[in-house]
C-alpha cells in the first residue's frame, strides 16, 4: 500500500497541556479517511501540524514519503497538501473570483507575476470558471466575500482548497454551522470531490462520516483510540463507550 | 459584445478592475491643466505632486499589503541625500539617472530593513519603522563631514535634465519633471497592483493565514513590496533635493512620516489615488488654516482628523462624490437606455 500522508509519533503540547500524544496516523493514497473524536480531542491541532501552521514538539510528518515536518506552510501547499478551516478563513474584501483566481495563479506558478494583469491568461480563466461553476459560485463571483451568505462562504472555503489542485485534502468540519437549507450543497460538494484526491475528513456529523468514509480513526484526548473500517469502528465497544455513547447528537 | 462561456465571463470580470475609469482620465487632465493654468504656482504644485508620490509609496505597503509605518521618511531621506551627494560630487550628473540611483539606494535600505519590519504585529512594525528613521537621522547628524550635519548639504547645483532642460527659478522644469516621474511611477504601480502579485498583497492584508494556505509565500511578497515602496519613497526624496537643491536633516524627521499618514487618512488607501488626492487636500488645508490662524494650524488639522475618524471616510466620500456620481449614473443609464446592455 502507498501512504499519502503519515505521522510518526507526533507530539504537541500547549504549555502543560498535551494535545497530541504519540500520534501515528496512516492515510492511504486515494482513501476517504475520517478523523473523529469528541470536542477538544485535538483534531484541529493535528490538521494545524500537518499543514505547518503549528510546529509539533516531537515526531515526524511524511507527505507521499517525503519528510515535511519542518517545511513552511506555503511549500506544503505547492507539494499537494491543502486544507479547509473549521472557522472560515477567507478574504473579506476580495470576491470569490479573485479568491479562486489567486489560488489558481499561485498553483500554476504565475502568482509572483507583477507585470501581467489578472484575467489575461485563458487557461487560468478556464480553471477559475470551472471551480466557480462546480461549487455554485458563478452567480456571486463579483460580490465581496464578506457579504456572502454563510453557506456560500463555506462552499468557497472548499473551492479555494480544491483550486490549489491538492493530491491530499484535509477538510475540517466542512458542514459545521451551515443552515439546513444550504446543507445540501455542501454535502454534494464533499461527495463530488475528485476521486483521485486523498481526503482526510474531520466531522461531527455521523451520517456524513459513515456515508463518506472508507476508513475511520478515532482520536480521544490527543491519542489514537482505534482505527478501522466504518463497520469495525461502529461495533467497537470502546468507541461506543467513550464517544458514540457519550453524546446522542454527535 | 457577446460573452457566452464562463471562462470568457471570468476573464472579463477579472480584467474589469484594471480598466481605466473616466474619473482617472479626468484626474490627470486636471493635473496637467493646473500646470498650464497656474504658472505662478509651480513651486507649491511641485510640492503637492511630490508629496503625492511619497504618499503613493506608503499606500503601496499600507493600503495593499497592510504594513503600517511611522518611519517612511527614512527612505525619503536616503533618496534625498543620495541625490544631493551624487550631484554635489559630480558622481552622477544627469538628474534622471541620479534619480534612479537614489531610488535604488533607498530600495537597498528597504530590502535590508524589511526583514525586521515584516515579522511582528502592527505595534512592533510602528516601533521598528519609527526606530529606523530616527536612527538614520542621528547617523546623518553624526557623520556631518558627509551630510553637512545640521546645515545640510550646501552648494548643490543641478545639471540640465537629460542634458536639455535647465532647472529654472520659477520651477517650471521642476514641476513638469516631477509630474512626469509621478505619472510613470503611477503607471507602474497601477500595473503592479492589478497583477496576481498585487492581488496576493491584498489577500495577505485580508488574511495571511489563508494566503499561506493557498501557497502564497507571504514573507517573500511582503519583502518585495516593502522594497518596491522604498524605491518610490527614495525617488520622492531625490525629487525633493533635485528641485529645491536642498538636503537637510529634516528629510528624516518624524513629522514627515506622520504627515504622510495624515495624507492617507485624508485621501484613503488601497486605490492608488488616495495619496495624490490626500496630498492636495492636505496642502490646501495647511495653506488655508495657516492663513486664517497661523499659530493654530495644528489645532485645525487635528480637528479635521478627529472628524474624519468619527464620521468615517466612506461616508465623507459618499457625500463629496454624491454629485459627480449621480451625474455619472445619469449619463450611464441614459446610454444603457439608448444602446442596450453592455
Ligand atoms: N493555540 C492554542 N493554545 C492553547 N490551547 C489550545 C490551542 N489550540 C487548541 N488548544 C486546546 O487544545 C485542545 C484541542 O483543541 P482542538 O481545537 O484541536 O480540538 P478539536 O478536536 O478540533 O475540537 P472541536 O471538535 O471542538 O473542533 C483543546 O483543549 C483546546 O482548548
Ligand atoms: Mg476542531
Amino acid at each position: 500500500m502507498t501512504l499519502a500522508l503519515q505521522t510518526i509519533g507526533l507530539e504537541k503540547q500547549f504549555g502543560g497541556l498535551a494535545v497530541t500524544r504519540d500520534l501515528s496516523l496512516n492515510v492511504e493514497a486515494g482513501a476517504r479517511h475520517a478523523l473523529i473524536g469528541p470536542n477538544g480531542a485535538g483534531k484541529t491541532t493535528v490538521i494545524n501540524q500537518l499543514t505547518g501552521v503549528l510546529k509539533p514538539n516531537g515526531g515526524r510528518i511524511l507527505l507521499e514519503g517525503h519528510d515535511i515536518t519542518h517545511m513552511p506552510v506555503h511549500k506544503r501547499v505547492l507539494r499537494g497538501l491543502s486544507r479547509t478551516f473549521q472557522i472560515n478563513q477567507l478574504y473579506a474584501d476580495l470576491t470569490p473570483l479573485e479568491t479562486i483566481g489567486l489560488a489558481v495563479s499561485e498553483r500554476s506558478g504565475h502568482g509572483s507575476d507583477w507585470w501581467r494583469r489578472m484575467g489575461t491568461r485563458a487557461d487560468i480563466n478556464g480553471e477559475i470558471a470551472e471551480n466557480l461553476e462546480r461549487f455554485k459560485l458563478l452567480d456571486v463571483m463579483n460580490e465581496p466575500t464578506g457579504t456572502l451568505p454563510y453557506g456560500k462562504q463555506r462552499l468557497l472555503e472548499i473551492a479555494v482548497a480544491i483550486a490549489t489542485k491538492p493530491r491530499v485534502l484535509l477538510l475540517d468540519e466542512p458542514a459545521a454551522g451551515v443552515p439546513e437549507s444550504e446543507r445540501h450543497d455542501i454535502l454534494a460538494a464533499v461527495a463530488g470531490l475528485p476521486r483521485e484526491v486523498t481526503v482526510l475528513l474531520i466531522e461531527h456529523d455521523m451520517d456524513l462520516v459513515f456515508s463518506f468514509a472508507d476508513r475511520i480513526s478515532v482520536l480521544v484526548s490527543g491519542a489514537l483510540l482505534t482505527e478501522g473500517t466504518p463497520e469495525e469502528v461502529a461495533r467497537d465497544p470502546q468507541v461506543k463507550a467513550v464517544y458514540l455513547g457519550e453524546d446522542a447528537d454527535v | 459584445m457577446t460573452m457566452s462561456t464562463p471562462p470568457e465571463i471570468v476573464g472579463f470580470h477579472a480584467r474589469r478592475t484594471a480598466r481605466w475609469h473616466w474619473a482617472e482620465f479626468a484626474f490627470w487632465t486636471v493635473l496637467i491643466g493646473c500646470g498650464l493654468l497656474f504658472p505662478s504656482r509651480y513651486l507649491i504644485m511641485t510640492e503637492i505632486v511630490r508629496l503625492g508620490l511619497f504618499a503613493l509609496s506608503l499606500d503601496l505597503i499600507l493600503g495593499y499589503a497592510g504594513i503600517v509605518s511611522l518611519g517612511h521618511a527614512a527612505f525619503f531621506g536616503v533618496g534625498a541625500y543620495s541625490a544631493g551627494l551624487l550631484a554635489l560630487h559630480g558622481i552622477v550628473g544627469e538628474p534622471v539617472l541620479a534619480l534612479l540611483v537614489a531610488g535604488l539606494a533607498a530600495a537597498v535600505l528597504g530590502f535590508a530593513t524589511s526583514f525586521l519590519v515584516i515579522r511582528g504585529v502592527d505595534l512592533t512594525r510602528l516601533m521598528v519603522t519609527l526606530g529606523i528613521a530616527l536612527l538614520l537621522e542621528a547617523l546623518a547628524e553624526r557623520f556631518s563631514d558627509i551630510t553637512g550635519g545640521t546645515d545640510g548639504l550646501q552648494g548643490i547645483v543641478m545639471q540640465p535634465l537629460l542634458g536639455l532642460f535647465e532647472f529654472d527659478i520659477f520651477g517650471k522644469v521642476g514641476f513638469w519633471y516631477t509630474v512626469a516621474v509621478l505619472f510613470v511611477l503611477f503607471l507602474l504601480a497601477r500595473r503592479v497592483v492589478h497583477s496576481p502579485f498585487g492581488l496576493s498583497l491584498r489577500a495577505i492584508r485580508n488574511n495571511p493565514l489563508r494566503a499561506s494556505a493557498v501557497g502564497i509565500p507571504v514573507n517573500a511578497r511582503l519583502v518585495a513590496i516593502y522594497t518596491f515602496a522604498a524605491f518610490y519613497a527614495g525617488i520622492a526624496g531625490a525629487l525633493f533635493t533635485q528641485t529645491t537643491q536642498l538636503a537637510s536633516l529634516d528629510v528624516f524627521s518624524f513629522e514627515r512620516s506622520a504627515d504622510l499618514i495624515l495624507v492617507l487618512v485624508l485621501g484613503g488607501t488601497g486605490y492608488l489615488y488616495g495619496g495624490l488626492i490626500g496630498a492636495l487636500v492636505f496642502k490646501l488645508l495647511q495653506e488655508t488654516f495657516s492663513i486664517l490662524t497661523p499659530q493654530y494650524w495644528l489645532f485645525w488639522i487635528g480637528l479635521v482628523l478627529v472628524v474624519i475618524v468619527m464620521i468615517g471616510r466612506e461616508r465623507l466620500h459618499r457625500w463629496v462624490l454624491f454629485l459627480p456620481r449621480s451625474i455619472a449614473r445619469a449619463v450611464r443609464s441614459g446610454k444603457t437606455a439608448a444602446g442596450g446592455a453592455e
